[in-house]
């Protein structure tokens, strides 16, 4: 018997049970859907995490004041705000730190803000021009103030996308006067809309000089100039941890602490606050592929309960082709192809489907899915395996039988 | 040969120690009360199951010795089987039923197996019934199914359990004929029948009891 007798054969036979054979493919195509759009959703999700994390700003460092570890004993040495700009210039120094490519300090208060009869409130940044380049920032409006601005105590101010559209509604921003807590500054810039990041919304926002935030904010002497942050790049994504080892005993040294477990200042590397988030979204990955695993398995007991639920009917059938002269090797052909286009039908349209709800949920439910090949394959393979396994294993049992004994059976 | 069926106290012996010859162009009919295995011995003639023990020889070979493919093509070449129940495929047409042994012969192009097919509908006075499937034709008609499924593939042996059962007698009259001329055509044929007028049309009636031949009488030509 021919190949394309056998296929022509199953078809006709597939066609025959057609209700038991779109509740097979079904089975197949949700489990297989559902598969590829879970794992996409968590992928999609670290993939977001990810991206969220490294628009802070690459090979970024965070120094900031006290420690973690030893917070009751910084606690006991009188004090928590121990960071100065004289650390951060000591930082800046290139032959010191090498791998420090940039430093900004940072000085932030939240400040009520006024320009005409409106009014606003938001986190005031006081620090340096390396502060856009640290955080990958940009002025796309105007012109962000240079270093000899800092130096002269220019009143100048670069403000975030969400306080020109509570202070300028309706009007342009560049040159206008703002106050800040009454003290008057024209505005140079308008930065770029960077979204909220994981803790902040970086459109709120003012960025002033440091040397103006000083005086701004009342610090109490020339040497307690308290920094709210220094932020330092490192030259590369491969050179993070040099930098902060460079930091770390810089800093130490300064603070005339003897060991590392004394340090009164924390040290965050970006990587770790990325690998921290990733993990927590692989985590979601894994629970979302174990939800998808279960539907599979689901949709494979319930292809299998199709499948073994007629298989007395088709035991008799198989009985009765082998007394008209089908050989063993014929029937297995022929539930073999059967099975393998029920197979095919539901990994194809449950791929589809798969694929085509990932384009489609980004607009519906506004979350990122990556379509991911190994799901799309692991899921096909078990799919089809499963309806493979079902429909020719019984049916290759009843071929052995006798035709008498496989028609008696019921 | 002997069969029997199960083991231990369920053991049941349907054949005890039967030794049958059939001749080529032999018209035979069992007969027998119900339960006393016509129709295990017919299935051993049809090579649809194998004794326990002893041996069957169909054409000189010994049926225990053949391979699944050799028993397949016996069954599909040499031997014709109507079943006692008939067992149609439900789900599809009579004339594709028919078809079946034909495909499974390897019969070409799909147009002349419809063809013989149909011939072989036509012989069984179903002509018009052709795309019926056996769930909308009656017992009598499905049983002409059957018959024309098993003369499709023109056997060497025709083998009927007890084809007239479910027919009515002018239906069974007409369906003797039909056996009358296969045999007159050199076939063989051996029916199960529990009426004597049927067993008289043939040449030779067989009687079995409990398993056992009881008698064995050649009508004299
Ligand atoms: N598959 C089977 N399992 C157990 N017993 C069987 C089986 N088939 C037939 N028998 C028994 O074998 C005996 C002969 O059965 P059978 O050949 O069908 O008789 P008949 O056709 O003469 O009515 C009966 O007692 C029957 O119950
Ligand atoms: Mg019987």
């Amino acid at each position: 018997m021919s190949w394309l007798e056998l296929f022509r054969g199953a078809l006709d036979s597939l066609l025959e049970r057609r209700s038991r054979s779109i509740l097979t493919v079904l089975g197949l195509l949700i489990g297989i859907a559902a598969v590829i759009l879970t794992v996409g959703l968590g992928e999609g999700a670290q993939a977001q995490v990810g991206s969220a994390i490294s628009a802070l700003g690459t090979n970024m460092l965070i120094v900031t004041p006290g420690s973690v570890s030893t917070a009751g004993v910084s606690g006991g040495l009188g004090s928590a705000s121990t960071l100065t700009l004289a650390d951060a210039s000591a930082l800046s120094n290139a032959t010191d730190c090498p791998q420090i490519s940039q430093v900004a300090p940072v000085s932030q208060h939240t400040a009520s803000l006024a320009a005409g009869t409106n009014t606003w409130t938001a986190p005031v940044v006081g620090t340096t021009p390396s502060y856009l380049a640290i955080r990958d920032r940009q002025v796309v409006l105007g012109q962000p103030f240079t270093a000899g601005e800092v130096q002269a105590q220019a009143h100048v101010a670069l403000i975030g996308t969400e306080v020109v559209q509570n202070l300028f509604p309706s009007s342009r921003t560049i040159g206008r006067t703002i106050t800040i807590n009454g003290v008057p500054f024209s505005v140079t810039g308008e930065l770029n809309p960077a979204g909220s990041s994981a803790n902040a919304n970086e459109d709120n926002l003012v960025i002033i000089p440091i040397s103006v935030a000083e005086s701004l904010f009342g610090s109490r002497g020339p040497y307690a100039q308290s920094l709210s942050q220094i932020l330092l790049s490192a030259t590369g994504p491969t050179t993070m941890s040099a930098a902060y080892q460079e930091a770390d005993s810089l800093l130490l040294e300064l603070h005339q602490l003897p060991t590392p477990a004394a340090a009164d200042f924390t040290i965050t590397p970006q990587t770790s606050l990325l690998a921290t988030a990733s993990s927590v979204s692989k985590t979601m990955t894994v629970l979302l592929g174990g939800i998808a695993a279960i539907a599979l398995l689901v949709g494979g007991i319930g292809v299998m309960n199709i499948m073994l639920v007629s298989v007395s009917e088709r035991v008799q059938e198989i009985g009765l082709r082998k007394a008209l002269g089908a050989t063993p090797g014929v029937i297995l052909r022929q539930f073999l192809i059967e099975a393998s286009l029920l197979g095919l039908g539901g990994g194809v349209l449950g791929v589809g489907l798969g694929v085509g709800g990932s384009l489609l949920v980004p607009s519906l439910l506004h979350a990122p899915i990556v379509i991911s090949l190994p799901a799309v394959v692991g899921a096909v393979v078990v799919a089809v395996g499963i309806g493979l396994c079902f429909g020719v294993y019984p049916a290759a049992r009843a071929a052995r039988l006798s035709p008498i004994e496989a028609l008696r059976s019921a | 040969m002997s069969k029997s069926y199960g083991s231990g106290a369920a053991q049941v012996d349907a054949l005890r120690s039967v030794d049958l010859t059939v001749e080529r162009g032999d018209y035979l009919a069992i007969m027998g009360q119900s339960g006393s295995g016509k129709s295990t011995l017919m299935h051993i003639l049809g090579c649809l199951d194998v004794p326990t023990s002893g041996s069957y020889r169909i054409g000189g070979a010994d049926v225990s010795q053949l391979t699944e493919a050799a028993l397949a093509e016996v069954r599909n070449r040499r031997v014709g089987f109507v079943f006692q129940q008939f067992h149609l495929l439900p789900r599809i047409s009579a004339v594709r039923n028919v078809e079946l042994p034909l495909i499974y012969g390897g019969m070409h192009p799909r147009a002349a197996r419809r063809e013989r097919a149909e011939e072989a509908l036509a012989i069984v006075g179903l002509e018009d019934r052709l795309s019926h499937r056996p769930t909308e034709l009656s017992g009598g008609q499905q049983q002409r199914v059957a018959i024309a499924r098993a003369l499709v593939t023109d056997p060497d042996i025709l083998l009927a359990d007890e084809p007239t059962g479910n027919l009515a007698s002018d239906q069974a009259t007409e369906l003797l004929s039909i056996f009358d001329t296969v045999h007159d055509a050199g076939r063989t044929v051996v029916l199960i029948t529990h009426d004597p007028d049927v067993a008289r049309r043939a040449r030779r009636q067989v009687r079995i009891r409990d398993g056992q031949i009881v008698s064995d009488v050649n009508k004299p030509a």
